[in-house]
């Protein structure tokens, strides 16, 4: 009976800050901007930046498929070494994120711009300065650089957390160590992936800084129409339907790929 | 039990500076029922692991069918491991754990769904295939370990402590599985096990381990009646461990008196260890016996009582079936075969004594409560009461 209280400060804290404001969102999206009065206007305008939540889906699934390609392989690696090397390697993966996300990105800007440090170098040469920022691989570079750490954290918990004895077993079966990986580690570590993904896709989806940065008016992403609605359109009310429309997407992504995962809960334990 | 199998010449292993294995030597035979016994640390899990493949000893030699295979890695030795704490794979079924094995050997899909089915039925789990693993009991999930290993049809199962996870119950009725299931298949099992009952119950072969060492290897009656340190004697079953000297052939001298025994081949005047088994001591009038001493304490263990009697400060454990109360004063008859003569070695005097049974636990430090000033008091035993019937046990 005493532990149940123990979250209560929580409960209030989310029906102050989540509960609420999500009360507000709803009440916004559902709304005239004008008059205050419920229509679905809002709703049925969204229809003209389907190309754009398609484009921000999209480049977020690449993003999230390049980090996992990347991250666990890392992953992997670090979960493979001894103790204190863990321990370091693992606070080297989380050191970009002690930076500020804004500051990180500006450093790209200045990396990837016309005049900037990689086109200063190919200037110099006597090159034509290549075509780095306002594109979509910029857009998706800074999604990965800014989220990976957010794949590999995942993953190296559920591939630490794998019992050494199963590889055995799998070699003692007659498994090489490629089949031990196809055959037992990658299927173990699939909620590890879930997660991962999950936590890259969902603010890679809603970014907008990102895309303001490194992107052009070609790679405006639904985060930046959301934000614009709030500052500089001054239509609020889309703005909350946009981010509620969102916010069903994400839980559609999410409930996907948890469908994968549901079976696979065991190997966490 | 025919030729050998599996052979480790001197195999020694060292983790960083500590010795696990100091040179061990041991053939195994093929069809036997071997079980390395011994106390956790004493390399016996290290030796299993030897012969599966997942370490190389420091030095030393593993044979396999006389070939060496030191090099020779897990997946391509003839031997399955039956792992402590199964490690079954939590990400398949009960079938696909046992025809895990089977894939990987690119068995056709007919001959897998067979193997794996009849394997099943061995270990009488028919109707459990499409079980997730955590779904199952620890007798169940053993039995699919047991199944996922022989599905294979190895040469040799390895088994790690394999019951150690279950209750007593269930283990005694696995021991019976498990050596049935050997003996129907006519396969090499080596156990690996710190439980000296199970070891005794099982096997053909007991290997006793300590420190990295073997300490003896033989048959369980062998090991039982017959062991050669003090370390044996205290390990396997209960013992009672006193300082004697071999005066000759058959003859030693315990407690200040000289008592015929079955042993020969010591030195003249021979320090050694003498074993008495509690259930091997008779009990009876203290007119009548070779040594007199009080009851300490008595503890009822079901089929007989745990008796602790003092002899002058060494303290005895005599199991028997009659009651003698605390307090009462009583003989002791030992016949020559009640009597196991051990050479010294470097366990003489840590085991044997049973002091800590009692609230005077001190007294067995003081040396000089014994033997010489209790001699008095015992008499040479005759011939015909060394007859007197043994073991009420």
């Amino acid at each position: 009976m005493k532990t149940k209280r123990l979250a209560d400060p929580y409960l209030v804290w989310m029906a102050i800050f989540t509960i609420v404001p999500l009360g507000i969102v709803v009440y916004f999206a559902f709304t005239d901007s004008a008059t205050g009065a419920f229509t679905f206007k809002n709703i049925v305008n969204i229809g003209n930046y389907i190309p754009i939540f398609v484009k921000s889906i999209w480049l977020a699934l690449v993003s999230s498929i390049i980090c996992m390609v990347i991250g666990y392989p890392v992953a992997y690696y670090i979960a493979g070494r001894s103790h204190k090397a863990q321990r370091f390697l693992y606070m080297l993966i989380m050191l970009p994120m002690c930076i500020s996300f804004l500051l990180r990105t500006m450093a790209w800007v200045a990396l990837l711009d016309d005049t900037g440090i990689i086109n200063g170098f190919v200037t110099a040469m006597g090159l034509k300065a290549l075509p780095l920022i306002r594109t979509n691989g910029a857009v998706v570079l800074g999604m990965v650089y800014n989220y990976l750490p957010y794949m590999i954290m995942p993953l190296y918990t559920v591939i630490m957390k794998i019992d050494p004895r199963l590889v055995e077993a799998a070699q003692d079966l007659g498994c090489s160590n490629t089949q031990v990986f196809r055959r037992v580690v990658f299927p173990l570590s699939v909620p590890g992936i879930i997660s991962g993904f999950t936590m890259v896709f969902v603010p890679a989806v809603s970014t907008f800084y990102i895309s303001q940065k490194l992107g052009s008016s070609g790679t405006t992403l639904i985060g930046d129409v959301i934000e614009s609605q709030f500052k500089t359109a001054y239509n609020p009310n889309l703005g909350a339907a946009l981010s509620l429309v969102l916010m069903v997407l994400v839980f559609i992504c999410i409930g996907i790929m948890n469908r994968f995962s549901d079976d696979e809960e065991v190997a966490t334990v | 039990m025919s030729k050998e199998l599996i052979r480790l010449v001197g195999c020694t292993m060292a983790f960083d500076d500590e010795i696990v294995l100091n040179d061990i030597n041991l053939y195994i035979n093929d069809k036997e029922f071997l079980t390395l016994l011994g106390p956790s640390g004493c390399g016996k899990t290290t030796t299993l692991r030897i012969i599966g493949g997942f370490l190389q000893p420091t030095s030393g030699d593993v044979l396999f069918d006389g070939e060496r295979i030191n090099d020779v890695p897990p997946y391509k030795r003839r031997v399955n491991t039956v792992f402590q704490r199964y490690a079954l794979f939590p990400h398949l079924d009960v079938y696909e754990n046992v025809a895990f094995g089977l894939r990987i050997a690119k068995l056709p899909e007919a001959e897998i769904d067979q193997r794996v089915t009849e394997m099943l039925e061995i270990v009488s789990l028919k109707g459990f295939e499409n079980r997730k693993v955590s779904q199952l009991s620890g007798g169940q999930q053993q039995r699919v370990a047991i199944a996922r290993a022989l599905v294979n049809r190895p040469k040799v199962l390895l088994l790690d402590e394999p019951l150690g996870a279950l209750d007593l119950r269930l283990r005694k009725d696995m021991q019976q599985e498990l050596k049935r299931i050997q003996q129907a298949l006519g396969i090499t099992f080596i156990y690996v096990t710190h439980d000296q009952e199970e070891a005794l119950a099982m096997s053909d072969t007991v290997v006793v381990m300590d420190r990295g060492r073997i300490q003896q290897i033989g048959r369980p009656e062998d090991i039982y009646n017959e062991p050669k340190n003090a370390f044996v004697a205290d390990f396997i079953g209960e013992s009672n461990i006193l300082d004697g000297v071999m005066l000759e052939d058959y003859a030693v001298k315990f407690f200040g008196r000289r008592f015929k025994c079955v042993d020969s081949g010591f030195e003249k005047n021979e320090p050694v260890d003498v074993v008495i088994r509690p259930e091997d001591v008779d009990i009876v009038s203290p007119e009548d016996g070779q040594l007199c001493g009080t009851v300490t304490s008595v503890t009822f263990k079901g089929v007989h009582y745990d008796t602790i009697v003092d002899f002058h400060g060494f303290k005895w454990l005599i199991q028997t079936t009659e009651f003698h109360p605390a307090g009462s004063y009583i003989g002791i008859h030992l016949g020559p075969d009640d009597i196991h003569i051990m050479h010294r070695s470097e366990y003489s005097g840590l085991f044997g004594d049973y002091s800590s049974y009692s609230a005077e636990y001190d007294e067995i430090n003081d040396p000089d409560l014994y033997p010489e000033d209790i001699s008095e008091e015992v008499s040479e035993p005759s011939e015909n009461e060394e007859e007197a019937a043994k073991d009420e046990d």
